[in-house]
């Protein structure tokens, strides 16, 4: 999904950091900050040895739960390009689960976009994880006030 | 009809990612799951109030009106990123 200057991706494949960040800076000279988060899959969580998750998705609603997310990013600071990457399926411990980059002119925008989309993506987007421990046992999360808090505070 | 979808471990649960029911009778989100529960009553203690919903993939509520057709989606708070 592309639309001005968003390009929102829901997949089962891989991306590659560094072809991604090259694709917010080609033909773009407006921008002169870049911001960008990856989230990866961790080993542990809660004191568990984790050795994958399962990520499951509203297909259509979660696209265009980001789209939405983006597009409130974009009307709060002025950016230039964004980009969401979110895996679904099946992943190892270590593998990129997700990817967001920002492009601004300054780097105090583009920061703030890339932390304010992250948060609304854990709270709003049609995701869920399934995890598997190395003792075989499989669990879905549970969505963390944490969270949610951390998305209230914009 | 109506269109009704479930994920993750309320799919689970229910052993149920979709179904189609008649919409006949069905005013409103609630009576929805009333319906639903009327027909599986082993559904009865899966629509915990933690349960979410969407309606033709808007966030919505219990509240909600629905017209034949609506594509209506129960989940548990998401977990994604």
């Amino acid at each position: 999904m592309t639309n001005d200057n968003i390009v929102i991706k829901v997949q089962q494949q891989d991306f590659d950091l560094g072809a991604e960040m090259n694709k917010l800076h080609q033909n773009n000279v407006d921008d002169g900050a870049t911001a960008t988060f990856c989230g990866r899959v961790r080993n542990n969580n809660l004191e568990q040895d984790v050795i994958g998750l399962y990520l499951e998705h509203y297909p259509q609603m979660t696209e265009k739960q980001l789209l939405q997310i983006a597009q409130q990013a974009k009307s709060k600071w002025h950016l230039g390009r964004v980009c969401i990457i979110h895996r679904i399926g099946m992943l190892n411990v270590g593998e990129q689960i997700v990817f967001v980059g920002v492009t601004s002119k300054h780097r105090q925008s583009a920061f703030m976009a890339c932390e304010f989309i992250m948060d609304f993506l854990k709270v709003k987007a049609t995701f869920w994880k399934k995890e598997v421990h190395a003792n075989g046992q499989k669990l879905w999360l549970d969505a963390k006030q944490s969270d949610q808090n951390k998305a209230n505070s914009w | 009809m109506i269109n009704v979808l479930f994920f993750a471990s309320l799919r689970e649960q229910l052993g149920s990612e979709k179904l189609e029911l008649s919409s006949d009778g069905i005013t409103d989100v609630q009576s929805l799951l009333s319906a639903l529960t009327k027909l599986h009553p082993n559904y009865n203690n899966a629509f915990n109030q933690s349960i979410l919903v969407a309606v033709n993939q808007e966030m919505s509520t219990r509240e909600q009106t629905l017209k034949p057709g609506d594509e209506v989606a129960f989940f548990p708070p998401v977990t994604g990123g």
